[in-house]
């Protein structure tokens, strides 16, 4: 091949590489070495290499700062998203088989209120007021509740397209073998639904793990603090260091890099299905 | 007749044989209860409470009933009223930037680019990333004097603006960060929609013309429905954004990057819970008269390939 002919069939890669990597690659590189500075030096807000490759003392220094809040708040948003998305699972699950299954009046008014779960924004103050009548208030279990209702549409849409592509013979078959309908659900059903579930579930896991506004207005205190507000608190306290904050940034962003490399390919299914069906 | 045997026939297969009551009922409502419930009570009945609570003054220990006082407070105070300005103006750019450029880069990420999968990975990770670190991140990277962008600018022989400390760009600069984080999954909504229509429109269109032929006849009318859905889904998103611009400027400078869910949390944090719901029960109306007829014209717009 000649070298004219090389650059012909690369140049649109060349170009496209180098603009997606100035507009999307730079600002990532630049919160890692940003991380990995000394204070003085992350100040200047330079992109450059560190003088001092310290990354992992910045990241120890933050998981011990403040009596190990950021310890606190990585077991708080495990829970939370652990709970949440379990649940979620699990609930829409069992009534998307049902929304698929059957029809009727009942069923047109589920699909509806799924559908503006999917679009109307949630009345904050009120949850707040609901919260503290049930004394779930400042609870983690409250704000897992919340999520789960926040998270369930979006869940049930994506388990009803799947429930449709499996035959309703199989269902049939089962209860005519003598099997309850409970057991037909989860022996022959929810294992049917395993990709669906991998897809809600890394989906919804991005969801809640990285919530701001449910956490800022359901679970304040210190004690409850989870992760998107360790960063949200620390733009003050970190005020002259900011290879901690980015530091910080680093750590909450982990998880989701991990998810991204892991399942990139559900995510990305998932949220098209989500979308074009919604 | 007939409806009542296919009803029949839907519900439960057992009665089909000699019974004459169903002894078995497969697909019971009840499997619909527990996330009935669920919704129910965490996201209905706080709607509900939200239409009372707006027309009180309110402490969330007593409320005492004030009828429309919190929607005309909310619609006489300029400060209020730009918010919801803002929210619209927010919504409208974020979406129609963020169909712009997706449906050409999804068009380049479809065609013959050896780098596709990489690109691809590049642009949709920002999806999973927090938005408050995205937001602490660009709020540096914007900074006027020693910020990466201007001192980009600088280099290049033009002086960049203050991001987000000038009240007329403050907002715009936050939808430019909106857009950079979204573009991912508009992208790849953009890319499903080319990748779905049938190939041999192209192999049609190899004997008239070039890319733009192609992307001006064939992929703009034919992915059509995954343009509705990204307009439709960036559109309600941008509606209801808040953390990003919290994050970010706080509403500010002043009031001037203020939309409807930073004021709804500035009159929380203020006290002011009655007005902070009738905020919130516009953003609700807001996104209902936006949203169905928009929604019901892409319906009706809709193609089937």
């Amino acid at each position: 091949m000649s070298i004219r002919k090389f650059f012909k069939t690369i140049w649109l890669d060349a170009i496209t590489l180098i603009v997606v990597g100035i507009l999307f690659v730079v600002p990532f590189a630049f919160i890692i070495l940003t991380a990995s500075k000394t204070s003085k030096e992350a100040s200047l807000f330079e992109f450059s290499w560190p003088g001092h490759f310290q990354l992992f003392d910045n990241i120890s220094a933050v998981l011990q700062y403040n009596n190990s809040r950021m310890i606190l708040a990585l077991w708080n948003s495990t829970i939370l998203t652990v709970g949440s998305v379990s649940l979620i699972v699990f609930l829409a699950a069992l009534a998307a088989y049902i929304m698929q299954r059957r029809s009727g009046r009942v069923i047109s008014i589920a699909n509806s209120v799924m559908l503006a779960g999917l679009i109307i924004p949630p009345a904050v103050v009120p949850t707040i007021f609901l919260l503290q009548q049930l004394n779930l208030y400042k609870t983690l279990i409250g704000l897992i509740f919340v999520e789960v209702a926040y998270g369930l549409p979006f869940a049930v849409l994506i388990f009803r397209a799947f429930v449709g592509s499996i035959p309703r013979e199989l269902d049939e078959a089962a209860v005519i073998d003598g099997a309850s309908a409970l057991r037909v659900f989860f022996q022959i059903i929810l294992p049917l639904l395993r990709s669906a579930m991998i897809t809600i579930i890394v989906v919804q896991s991005v969801a809640v793990y990285n919530d701001f506004a449910g956490p800022l207005y359901f679970l304040p205190g210190n004690q409850n603090v989870t992760v998107q507000l360790t960063l949200f608190s620390f733009i003050s306290q970190f005020n002259s260091q900011y290879n901690l904050l980015f530091a910080n940034a680093v750590v909450i962003t982990v998880p989701a890099l991990v998810m991204f490399l892991f399942f990139q390919r559900q995510i990305v299914s998932g949220m098209t299905a989500g979308a074009i069906k919604g | 007749m007939k409806i009542q045997s296919r009803s029949r026939a839907a519900i439960g297969v057992v009665n089909t044989q000699k019974h004459h009551k169903p002894t078995i009922q497969i697909y019971p409502y009840w499997f619909l209860l527990p996330a009935a419930a669920m919704f129910c009570v965490f996201f209905l009945v706080p709607t509900a409470f939200a239409f009372y609570f707006s027309l009180t003054r309110w402490t969330l220990f007593d409320a005492e009933f004030i009828g429309l006082t919190n929607y005309t407070d909310f619609l006489g105070d300029p400060q209020l009223t730009s918010g919801l300005i803002h929210t619209v103006i927010y919504a409208i750019i974020t979406s129609s930037l963020k169909v712009f450029i997706s449906l050409p880069l999804a068009f380049l990420l479809t065609s013959s680019l050896h780098l596709k999968t990489l690109v691809r990975s590049i642009i949709f990770f920002p999806v999973l990333v927090s938005t408050v670190a995205v937001g602490i991140t660009f709020s540096i990277l914007m900074q006027p004097s020693t910020g990466l962008i201007n001192t980009f600018f600088k280099t290049v022989g033009f002086s960049g603006p203050d991001w987000l400390g000038d009240p007329t760009i403050s907002l715009y600069s936050v939808a430019l960060v909106d857009v950079w984080k979204g573009l991912g999954f508009a992208t790849v909504l953009c890319i499903a929609g080319i990748l779905a229509i049938p190939i041999d429109y192209f192999e049609a269109a190899k004997l008239e013309g070039g890319a733009w032929a192609k992307f001006r006849h064939i992929i703009i009318p034919l992915s059509r429905n995954a343009i509705f859905s990204v307009i439709l889904l960036s559109f309600i998103s941008g509606l209801r954004s808040f953390d990003l611009i919290w994050t970010m400027t706080h509403g500010g400078p002043g009031f001037a990057s203020d939309v409807l869910t930073s004021v709804i949390f500035k009159e929380y944090q203020a006290g002011f819970y009655g007005l902070s719901t009738a905020g919130n029960v516009v953003l609700f109306i807001l996104v209902t008269i936006v949203v169905y007829p928009l929604q019901r014209f892409f319906n009706s717009r809709e193609i089937e390939l």
